[in-house]
């Protein structure tokens, strides 16, 4: 009876369109970010921004991030040992987009922390305890300083400079330059000015290995 | 037509089939669409299009069950569900378009109801296209509903 064929026909039929659509919809929204890179490639770094690695290193990640992303934190030990496995080929830029309720407190007391020369201490010190202060119904961005007390920083001193117009003004351009750039989520990876389209840890890994292939 | 054998569909009952299977086609396109704007394209489903997604996704299940063997009742439990689902869409369209003052609309700040996501050709709205799709379902199992009465009646 073709009712019988009707139906897995149509419907191996609908998935195999809405496959397609989602393929084709990738690829477009790809080369679009791809576009928005290139048009753009100016506002990937600041020089305020901060960085870590060989200064002259031909392989630069640019990673937008927020201390209270949870994503972010699990990134920062996988791009750390990226730079690890090709020594002084790899530098990391890292921009500000505190998307979360609370995180800009958070990025100002980085900001702070880096004019005591602590910036990636204090960055790993809020990733570590990150549960305690960025819950997402109830962020507590000011139990952070309770939590950082190893880091050894100056709290007097920080809890002032984090004041600084210098530093809001910072946060506002890195969110718009997130903007520019299509960066809509948390952590937003560039290497070399491409960005990361496909989002994982090998996706990453792949696109950054591939630069220090045409690079070194 | 006399000699058609009995575990043959009669043509009535083949073309109430073709009316199921047209509301199976829709409702699976519909679930499918509504799955790519909030998966593969990210646009987050607001509360009434939530409503309208819970109507809409079982009727892609009991209406391929009602087609295997046919279920002359399957207007039963598919109508309520595309009812429902309709009025839900009709009053999105509304609130959408802005017939409906905003201050009456159930949403939250962070993603509201009437903040219009996405135009299709310019005019083509995810709401409207959830009115169609309702509407043509119902439409079709009316229809439904008639071929088997005059299955009945015969």
């Amino acid at each position: 009876m073709k009712n019988k064929i009707q139906v897995p026909v149509v419907g191996a039929l609908l998935l195999i369109v809405f496959a397609i659509a989602i393929v084709m919809y990738n690829e477009q929204k790809a080369d679009e970010l791809g576009e928005a890179a290139n048009k753009n490639a100016s506002l990937l770094v600041r020089d305020y921004a901060p960085s870590i690695g060989n200064r002259n290193a031909k392989v630069t990640i640019v990673e937008f991030f927020d201390p209270a992303c949870e994503t972010c934190k699990a990134f920062y030990p996988f791009v750390k040992n990226l730079m690890s496995k090709y020594p002084g080929k790899i530098k990391l830029v890292v921009r500000y987009t505190p998307f979360h309720q609370g995180s800009d407190y958070v990025v100002k007391i980085l900001e702070a922390a880096r004019l005591q020369n602590k910036f990636w201490q204090t960055l790993e010190a809020a990733y570590e305890t990150q549960p305690l202060w960025a819950s997402h119904g109830n962020p507590q961005p000011e139990k952070l300083w309770s939590l950082i007390k190893g880091v050894g920083l100056n709290e007097k001193r920080a809890r002032i400079d984090m004041q600084s117009a210098t530093i809001a003004k910072r946060i506002q351009q890195d969110m718009a330059d997130a903007q520019q750039l299509q960066v809509t989520k948390t952590p937003g990876f560039f290497v070399n000015g491409k960005p990361l389209v496909r989002f994982g840890y090998e996706q990453l890994q792949q696109l950054v290995e591939k630069e220090v292939r045409n690079q070194y | 037509m006399n000699a058609a054998p009995t575990n043959q569909f009669s043509e009535n009952e083949q073309a109430a089939w073709n009316l199921l299977f047209a509301c199976w086609i829709l409702a699976a396109i519909s679930t499918l669409g509504s799955l790519f704007f909030s998966e593969v394209m990210g646009l987050k489903p607001c509360v009434l299009c939530w409503y309208q997604r819970i109507f809409m996704f079982p009727l892609v299940v009991i209406l391929l069950v009602g087609m295997y063997p046919l279920d002359k009742g399957v207007v039963r439990y598919a109508m309520p569900l595309a009812v429902i689902g309709w009025l839900f869409a009709v009053y999105h369209y509304l609130l959408y378009s802005g017939f409906i003052p905003e201050g009456l609309q159930p949403c939250d700040k962070e993603l509201s109801c009437t903040e219009i996501n996405l135009e299709l050709f310019g005019f083509v709205t995810i709401p409207m296209l959830s009115i169609l799709s309702y509407t043509a379902i119902i439409v079709l199992l009316v229809m439904f509903r008639n071929r088997v009465r005059h299955i009945r009646a015969a």
